[in-house]
């Protein structure tokens, strides 16, 4: 935590106009509450990272990417990194590989030779974690399978998931072979008609894995500010009208501690694919 | 738990995406939060889709099955509703159906509908029972809503008049009169039913019903007018004046005062007049069809000034002001339009022979008369001694409203 500062500041990238709406909202809690504290929103996360590293924000709001970006730049610098707390809809995501039904292919094996859709390049859930599932099946992108992205807002990491719509109708137009989504997506697309229902079927889903997380410094995770931030979001109860808005647009019902148990297969998808590499290059770069 | 005390809910052939979610949250309200059930269907994914769909919801993802999968119910349904508030009643007749103050958050619940707690505030300047508010309300908009005549069928525009060119000089320019009138006549009620709590659901229908018969007025009264010459008459700076007090009102009760219970009051006499000395069955029947509906629009400015006044009985002198000061503020405008007057007397006299002008001209002060008689009759039933009621009657609008 900055020590000239008072106000505890939180970097939130805007993905999608409605995180001002929730920032906004959130702020008039933590005042109501007597936390000083304010947003500061960034276009990307790469920006955010670099930023809190360089102290510009206390804590950050950060996608499983973002994270593993930060950690591995902080350790970089002698320092650990800890997630403080994440939403409930943040713990056991999975990521789906999709075929059509009757399209030929019953098995991952089977699509050696073909094409797969996948969401923006630096998308966890779209991308990384399921290309990281054919890896690890003995299919290597590029090599045993063709990889055709649908790079939508590079930077956001597959939160705006419109690269995922794009994966999903590019497989119902034929187009590929298979398409790689979050299983809430899927179903999203299913209600949606891009995937009519029993037009497809999952031929591979990866094991679970954890999505955001408010992500600080360790050292600072006793200092009385964040501890008093921490209380307040798990604190915060749906049953509350002026808060219930805001959790529906944010997707939680509850807010709960933070764990960093869940991002294992994409810190291997990171591994195979040097991605935190362009990160890291531009923190040393930092002062 | 074992599987024997679970619910399972059997979706059939659907999955969460094509109708089973519905299906799923209905069974999902009988069970209390913290209990298991395990959903099946035919649909091979079905699991799959079960993951996510328990994550947004908030329900626990237990286990997937070989048919289906295995959830734990979670707070969050029964959470939204906690705080929750009844907006009233449906019934207006039943114990607190309609309340003194409705609050803004009710917004545009249906009154007697359960309202989330947090529901965005919307502002609506009339939301005051005694300012509003009438136990007739009702009942006037069931009668109105049954009165409704169709201005296709209900007028026979196939006898199309053939009058002297004088006669139907007069028709049309009293026609023109009519529509502006008829103009204000929308106008003032379209304005405070946007203002109007919607809680007051019978005042805002029969507010709507207004507007609605007004807009009928003006089709019938303009297609009249337009009928033979295919153009209108005059209209007056200071007709228009007089308008344009009632269009600017702010106040409802005044509006009331001012609109229904004297202007739309006076209009009355006048359209059984044309009923009466109309010269044709067009004009006869229109006049006397928006009579019908006029008498409404005058029952209920009376029925709800009458409960506002047993409420507040200091709103008598504030009435009679507003009388007084729209007195004065047209008090150096012309009234009515003369060509409105001269267009009345050849109307009722049917030609321009001299004596059939006398009766035509006694005519129209006899329904002057009538209109000052019926005028004094209505501020007597608000309260206004015969004396009061007669001097606020002579300070009405010579332009008839
Ligand atoms: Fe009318
Ligand atoms: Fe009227």
């Amino acid at each position: 935590m900055s020590q000239s500062r008072k106000t505890l500041l939180l970097g939130a990238v805007a993905y999608d106009p409605k995180v001002v709406t929730i920032w906004e909202g959130f702020r008039d809690f933590f005042a109501a509450h007597e936390l000083d504290f304010d947003v500061v929103l960034f276009t990307n996360y790469e920006r955010q990272v670099l930023a809190h590293l360089d102290g510009a924000v206390d804590v950050a709001w950060n996608s499983p990417l973002a994270w593993l970006q930060f950690e591995a730049a902080a350790a970089r610098r002698g320092r650990a990194a800890a997630a403080i707390a994440m939403r409930d809809s943040d713990r056991d995501l999975s990521s789906y590989i999709v075929v059509r039904e009757g399209g030929g292919v019953g098995s991952l094996a089977e699509l050696r030779g073909k094409t797969i859709a996948v969401g923006a390049s630096d998308s966890p859930q779209a991308t990384m974690i399921p290309l990281q599932l054919l890896r690890e099946q003995g299919l290597q992108p590029g090599r045993d399978v063709e990889v055709r992205r649908f790079d939508v807002l590079v930077g956001k990491h597959g939160d705006h998931i419109g690269g995922e719509r794009d994966a999903a109708r590019a497989l119902m137009a034929g187009e590929v072979a298979a398409a790689c989504m979050i299983d809430g997506n899927h179903l999203l697309f299913a209600r949606e008609g891009v995937l009519p229902a029993g037009s497809t079927k999952v031929l591979a889903q990866t094991p679970p894995y954890d999505h955001c997380n408010f992500s600080v410094f360790a050292e600072l995770q006793d200092d009385p500010r964040l501890r008093r931030f921490v209380e307040l979001l798990l604190g915060m109860s749906y049953a509350d009208a002026a808060v219930r808005p805001l959790m529906d647009l944010e997707g939680l019902k509850q807010w709960l501690p933070g764990r960093i148990s869940g991002y294992a297969q994409l810190e291997r998808a990171c591994a195979a694919t040097s991605a935190l590499a362009p990160l890291l290059a531009l923190a040393e770069g930092l002062p | 738990m074992s599987d024997a005390e679970r619910l399972v809910v059997a979706l059939g052939p659907l999955g969460l995406d094509d109708g089973g979610e519905v299906l799923l949250s209905w069974r999902l309200r009988t069970v209390a939060a913290g209990a298991q059930v395990e959903v099946i269907s035919g649909r091979p994914e079905l699991a799959q889709q079960g993951r996510p769909w328990c994550r947004a919801l908030g329900h626990g993802f237990v286990e997937a099955r070989a048919h289906g999968f295995v959830l734990c119910k979670g707070p969050a349904h029964a959470a939204r509703w906690l705080g929750a508030e009844r907006a009233g009643a449906v019934d207006a007749h039943a114990q607190g159906a309609v309340v003194a103050h409705p609050p803004a958050h009710w917004a545009l619940a249906p009154r007697g509908a359960l309202v989330e707690a947090g529901t965005q505030p919307l502002h609506f300047a009339l939301s005051d029972r005694e300012l509003v508010w009438s136990d007739d309300a009702a009942t006037l908009y069931a009668q109105g809503a049954a009165a409704q005549w169709d201005p296709a069928t209900a007028i026979p525009w196939h006898e199309r008049p053939a009058l002297a060119p004088e006669i139907e000089d007069a028709v049309v320019q009293v026609m023109t009169f009519l529509i502006e009138n008829e103009t204000a006549a929308l106008l003032v009620p379209a304005r405070f039913v946007a203002q109007l709590h919607p809680h007051f659901r019978e005042v805002m229908q029969l507010l709507a019903l207004q507007v609605a018969d007004e807009a009928r007025h003006i089709e019938v009264f303009t297609r009249r007018a337009a009928l033979v010459r295919g153009s209108l008459g005059t209209t007056s700076a200071g007709g228009q004046a007089s308008l344009r007090t009632l269009v600017e009102e702010p106040d409802f009760a005044i509006a009331a005062l001012l609109l229904a219970v004297l202007g739309e009051g006076s209009f009355l006499s006048l359209l059984w007049f044309l009923d009466e000395h109309g010269p044709d069955p067009i004009t006869r029947t229109v006049a006397r069809l928006a009579a019908r509906d006029e008498a409404r629009h005058v029952a209920f400015g009376l029925a709800h000034l009458q409960r506002h006044l047993q409420h507040d009985p200091a709103l008598l002198p504030r009435l009679a002001a507003a009388i007084h000061r729209r007195h004065d503020a047209l008090a150096h405008s012309a009234g009515l339009n003369a060509d409105v007057f001269d267009a009345l007397v050849v109307l009722a006299a049917g030609s321009l022979d001299p004596d059939a002008i006398a009766r035509g001209h006694a005519a129209v002060v006899a329904l002057a008369a009538d209109m000052d008689r019926g005028r004094q009759r209505r501020l007597a039933r608000l309260g206004f001694g015969a004396d009061e009621a007669a001097a606020l009657s002579a300070l009405h609008t010579r332009n008839f409203m």
